[in-house]
């Protein structure tokens, strides 16, 4: 009789796949100089991701990565992996949680701000090759939305606030940028962000 | 060893024993309405009586003190609620106090009360997760009305001393409520010798159904309904009696009563033997709790694996067939790690690194070894992924 009940497992089949074989992964001893390391995450929300990359002609010609996290943070680093492989620097630059998502098959709701980090971790690799490499960094800036549109308050300056450490609660963001002191209709989306950013760089 | 299944988590529930099954069964018959006056009614009736008397024996109490609920949360409310009952109605006594590691049926309620104008306190453990006797000394007053401990914790199996809580309690003149729904079955519980004015469990923990409960309440106590609208249960709990529950429920006691010492020896067996393989195979590993015999319950293993995420152990396990819990963030959708754990002064990476393994009457040494085989390359393997590797 119980066996009419198919036990569904918690993540699609594609995430189950790259939970059991994750790809791409920075084997302990394997030689592997990367052109530019990124680190993001805290243990605040028990994932933390490493992602080094190799570039060659402005491509990422290689990448290993290292994640301390759930299944899915597991799956949509390795996913990132994947994709990133082969990409301009400004096509990695660009990868977007969502793009990750969905290659995934889709992540629970719960999951998909504090395990899908890979992206980050890649663009701060990024930034650290170019920075290596004495290059000029045309990307930084570029992902910028703007939440607040009546004093052009962006998520990169949110986050960026964040991981410097200016500002950890709404108050302060407030004070740094006036955002929500006009219009106000922003307000649900900047603590949305405001919270990821905390929950990703947070202490 | 060929793949089987293992399931390691009987803290979370119990299969149903095959002798509750069996006698729940034989009175499927048993369908008439319990408060009805004619022969189905009585006879479901006394089908009621019968296991509202073996409820009562596991416990060492009046079996008049006992009442049916659907389950210990309930349970757990409709303490909590008698207390809010009599704040509100302007007794002095205004204040409960409870341990930081209740379960949430407990914690999650008496927050709602807080946010509510209610006067809560939460009283701190140690670092094996139990309640600092000196604190809770410091936290009672005039006004405390109620103290909540329970008698053994779900997540570490950490023993509390309700004793010593509940004369704490009477000496200031405050009730006292356990939630003893962790320890039922596994050590000895009695309320006189608790000293317990108020006591909850579920028959699911060991070995009954779900859905069935039992709230003690020492005659005299404070009473008052949670759920109205009957006069069932001395107008105490409304509801059609589910009489096969409570007769599952009535079985699994008396099984639990009879199975006792045996059961707990049987358990604390396969859990040390699992603590000192996984000590012996894997490095690098942390107890959470007490290795104490008299402080742990027999069959919980609360261990932590520095540099490997909990959910992601889990999931391998579940992989292999073996079924565990973790107190990552990660299992549960909320953002923090278990707050038993962390109420102990356990680091945070560490809690979200947690597995709890919990042994129940079904499960053999077999099982043990075959976790033994199973779990060390997945520690591997995770820690080899990870950022934090060691």
């Amino acid at each position: 009789m119980a066996d009419s009940f198919m036990a569904q497992w918690v993540y699609t089949d594609t995430v189950k796949d790259h939970f059991i074989n994750p790809r791409n992964l920075w084997k302990e001893g394997e030689e592997f100089k990367a052109d530019g390391v990124g680190e993001v995450g805290s243990l605040a929300c028990g994932d933390q991701m490493r992602v080094g990359i190799k570039v060659r002609d402005g491509r990422i010609d290689d990448l290993r990565w290292l994640t301390y996290g759930c299944a899915s943070a597991i799956a949509s680093t390795s996913m990132m992996s994947e994709m990133a492989k082969g990409m301009t620097l400004e096509e990695a630059y660009h990868l977007t949680p969502s793009m990750i998502t969905d290659a995934l098959g889709g992540l629970p709701e719960h999951k998909f701000h504090c395990s899908v980090l890979g992206d980050k971790a890649l663009r701060a690799a990024i930034d650290d090759y170019l920075e290596r490499n004495g290059m000029p960094n045309p990307y930084k800036g570029t992902t910028a939305k703007v939440i607040c549109e009546c004093k052009g308050v962006t998520d990169q300056m949110i986050e960026n606030l964040v991981k410097s450490g200016k500002v950890s609660d709404f108050e302060e963001l407030q004070r740094e940028t006036g955002c929500c002191t006009a219009c106000g209709k922003c307000r649900s989306r900047i603590l949305e962000e405001l919270n990821e950013c905390l929950h990703i760089y947070g202490k | 060893m060929d793949r089987r299944t293992v399931y390691l988590d009987n803290n979370g529930t119990t299969r149903m024993a095959d002798e509750v099954i069996a006698f729940m069964h034989s009175n499927d018959p048993l369908y008439g309405n319990a408060s009805s006056m004619h022969s189905l009614g009585r006879q479901a009736a006394a089908g009621i009586e019968w296991a509202r008397g073996k409820a009562a024996d596991l416990i060492g109490a009046d079996s008049h003190d006992i009442y049916f609920t659907s389950g210990a949360s309930e349970s757990n409310n409709t303490v909590l609620n008698i207390f809010r009952d009599r704040a509100d109605d302007g007794d002095a006594r205004n204040r409960i106090i409870v341990s930081a590691v209740e379960h949430p049926a407990t914690i999650e309620t008496v927050k709602y009360l807080r946010g509510r104008g209610y006067r809560i306190d939460l009283c701190p453990v140690d670092s094996i997760g139990r309640v600092k006797l000196d604190e809770l000394e410091r936290l009672m007053g005039d006004d405390a009305a109620l103290v909540s401990v329970m008698t053994g914790n779900n997540e570490s199996g950490t023993i509390q001393p309700v004793k010593e809580a509940a004369a704490i309690a009477h000496r200031h003149g405050a009730y006292f409520h356990t939630d003893a729904t962790q320890a039922i079955g596994k050590i000895p519980v009695s309320v006189a010798d608790i000293g317990a004015d108020y006591l909850s469990m579920s028959a699911h923990k060991f070995y009954g159904p779900k859905g069935v409960g039992v709230l003690y309440a020492r005659h005299g106590v404070p009473l008052s309904p949670f759920v109205h609208g009957g006069h069932q249960e001395n107008g105490v709990r409304a509801g059609t009696y589910n009489n096969q529950a409570i007769l599952g429920l009535g079985k699994a006691a008396e099984l639990a009563a009879a199975n006792l010492s045996d059961e707990h020896d049987r358990l604390w067996d396969m859990r040390e033997a699992l603590r000192k393989g996984i000590e012996e195979r894997i490095p690098d590993v942390v107890v959470n709790g007490s290795n104490d015999e008299a402080l742990c319950l027999p069959g919980t293993l609360n261990i932590s694996f520095p540099s490997a995420e909990g959910e992601s152990i889990l999931l391998y396990l579940d992989l292999e067939g073996i079924e565990v819990s973790t107190g990552s963030a990660c299992a549960t959708g909320s953002l923090e790690p278990s707050y038993v754990l962390l109420a102990a002064g356990l680091d945070v990476e560490l809690a979200h690194g947690s597995i709890r393994f919990s042994f129940g009457r079904y499960n053999t040494m077999d099982d043990v070894d075959y976790v033994l085989e199973k779990l060390p390359p997945i520690i591997e393997k995770v820690r080899a992924m990870s950022t934090r590797r060691i």
